[in-house]
């Protein structure tokens, strides 16, 4: 009683203080620890990391960087909805507003749209790293094609934000994009009509894409985002090569707590990358075109950027190939890749091995070279539609030209089985390295050397769109 | 276990089977009801009415005329005939602008061409422009924008004389 009676009274900011951290400042590595364990953002980190999985040249901070642009974009979203009517014409006029008569509208809306557009680019090259050092194989299937379904999401958020500003940009760039729903096979027409709301892009479908821009796919992309992380620290922590895995047994590993060695590394991550976007976001603003006139098709129409591959293959193949089947078997192939990709080996290490390195080299140069040489030659000299006028155009301008492709393919993998003796592993690894290389290569020639008409123009010649 | 086995279900398993007979039934109309409801409404509009695109004499023969609001060009042909074309591309949707100097659609978006009858001169696009009914009533061009004809190849049948 009577000790009780010589303490002050904590006041009533040390009382709350006390309990948000019951504990206070942790002042030793037991204390920090603890901190990890028992906080709700902290504890998807472990109490103590190794050392060498926190080199910033084995993960590039990229999942880590995908997630704060995700952050950046909700914060943005939500004050963005405050400024916006999902209406046409309203839309295009409130965007005018926002950059003309709202305080840092147009810095926030810059924020948003560079942010968008940063994050497809971190959440491939995310999934690059991730298939370079192996580190889907198991038991980290389930987390690979839970990353999968997230890049699609965020390509769908990216998509259906894409029409919101409704100027001829956004407007021509899905109208084309969605044109492709009405390929897929028996349901295309229903499907297409559900999604745009009508026969073609309006109102209907403004209001549709706005509705899963704000609401589904956010919700959708923060749950599987939660069960992403969670499922990294189930599935054992980041990848380390082997060498590192034997040593990890042995007293000599250095492991650190995460308080403060890692919190403090990914913080100032965070902030310097927070203020390279904001920098960016200043200097540089996103696009916005006239309002969008349905009566008037710019020429040339293209899609978003990041579906530029995907129009490229649409220029020379029946869309039924070029926008269904191929992406289709593209997808298929991606989510199983960890299901026969399996020597636990080479986790860890950047392309399994040296040869490994050599091998990918090999398939990029190659890509680097024959697909252009592709792109000519079909745009230039194979003319199957012409040559074979009577046969139905799937045939003629879907299954021939497939062949043209499938068969210098199967013969590329054939030779690095045989004559370079590659395994299952280095097959898979030739084959993904070649595609992936020479799907770059086509979204790079659809966004820089397409010009009117969709004909080929080397950049500096390019006549201005009209 | 000695029990004799019973050639009838037991009470278990046949609540089992209702269970998920009733439950995917339930689900199916959750499925159905939200199909239903995100249905196209459509607005009572110009577009998908029938429409008036003018004269017969308005239209010399040999030409091309786009009538905006009902996304259609009227075109007819040295003959006399008519033909309503929708103004959007079979291959991606874009809309299609007549190329005088050319006497071609000419697509922007992939270069799609067509001739005056909309039949394909160059792909990528996969069939002709899609032609809407066209009727002649009292010397007068309507034009049935709800009633959208895909067409394989241009046939003569399909062409309307005053």
């Amino acid at each position: 009683m009577n000790e009780q009676n010589s303490q002050p009274e904590p006041s009533l900011f040390e009382r709350m203080r006390n309990r948000l951290t019951p504990e206070g400042e942790p002042v030793d590595d037991r204390g920090r620890m603890r901190m990890v364990v028992d906080s709700l953002v902290l504890h998807i980190h472990p109490a103590k990391v190794d050392v060498s999985a926190m080199k910033w040249t084995y993960t590039w901070g990229l999942g880590g960087l995908s997630a704060l642009l995700m952050t950046i974009l909700g914060l943005t979203g939500i004050v963005l909805l405050n400024n916006y009517t999902p209406a046409a014409p309203q839309a295009y006029l409130d965007i005018l507003e926002l950059n003309s008569n709202v305080w840092f509208g147009e810095l926030i809306r810059n924020l948003h749209h560079w942010s968008a557009n940063l994050l497809i680019v971190v959440a491939v090259l995310h999934l690059i790293r991730v298939f370079a050092t192996g580190a889907y194989r198991p038991p980290r299937e389930l987390n690979w094609l839970i990353g999968v379904a997230m890049l699609l999401l965020a390509l769908g958020a990216n998509f259906t934000g894409y029409l919101l500003p409704w100027d001829q940009l956004a407007y021509w760039a899905i109208t084309v994009g969605t044109s492709i729903i009405s390929y897929v096979p028996l349901v295309g027409e229903a499907l297409s009509r559900l999604v745009l709301g009508g026969p073609e892009v309006g109102a209907n479908t403004l209001l549709n894409f706005y509705s899963m821009h704000i609401s589904f796919i956010p919700l959708a992309i923060f749950g599987l985002m939660s069960y992403h992380f969670w499922r990294v620290r189930k599935d054992g922590g980041l990848t380390l090569p082997k060498s590192a895995r034997a040593a990890q047994d042995s007293p000599k590993v250095e492991r650190v707590t995460t308080i403060p060695y890692l919190v403090r590394r990914e913080t100032i991550f965070a902030i310097a990358w927070s203020a390279a976007l904001l920098i960016f976001a200043m200097l540089v603003p996103a696009p916005l075109e006239g309002i969008a006139n349905p009566a008037l098709s710019p020429n040339p129409a293209k899609a978003p950027w990041y579906f530029m591959g995907l129009q490229e293959l649409l220029l020379h193949f029946h869309p039924l190939v070029g926008a269904i089947a191929l992406p289709s078997l593209a997808l298929i192939g991606i989510f199983l890749l960890p299901f026969f990709d399996l020597n636990s080996q080479s986790v860890g290490v950047y392309f399994r091995s040296q040869r490994g390195r050599a091998l990918t080299l090999l398939a990029v140069g190659i890509a680097l070279v024959a697909t252009p040489l592709w792109v000519l030659l079909d745009e230039y000299v194979l003319q199957w539609s012409a040559w074979l006028p009577t046969w139905n155009t799937l045939l003629s301008n879907g299954l021939i030209p497939l062949a043209v492709i499938l068969l210098p393919l199967i013969g590329l993998d054939d030779w690095a089985h045989k004559s370079l003796n590659a395994d299952v592993e280095e097959r898979v690894l030739f084959l993904a390295s070649f595609l992936f290389a020479a799907f770059v290569v086509l979204t790079l020639i659809g966004i820089f050397f397409r010009g009117p008409g969709m004909n080929l123009y080397f950049p500096w010649a390019m006549p201005a769109a009209h | 276990m000695n029990s004799t086995p019973t050639p009838q279900p037991s009470r278990r398993d046949f609540l089992k089977v209702a269970w998920a007979f009733f439950g995917g039934v339930a689900a199916l109309e959750t499925a159905g009801v939200f199909f239903a409801y995100l249905q196209p409404r459509l607005a009572d509009g110009e577009f998908g009415a029938v429409i008036t695109a003018g004269k017969v004499e308005d239209f010399p023969p040999n030409s091309v005329t786009h009538i905006s609001n009902g996304r259609f060009y009227v075109v007819r042909l040295g003959d006399g005939g008519f033909l309503a074309v929708y103004h959007r591309c079979t291959h991606l949707g874009c809309t299609v602008p007549w190329d005088v100097s050319a006497q071609k659609f000419i697509c922007p978006c992939h270069n799609s061409q067509f001739d005056q009858q909309g039949a394909v001169e160059n792909p990528p696009a996969p069939r002709p422009l899609d032609l809407f009914a066209l009727a002649i009533e009292d010397g007068e061009i309507k034009v049935d924008t709800g009633n959208l004809l895909q067409r394989q190849s241009y046939e003569m049948a399909q062409v309307v004389y005053p």
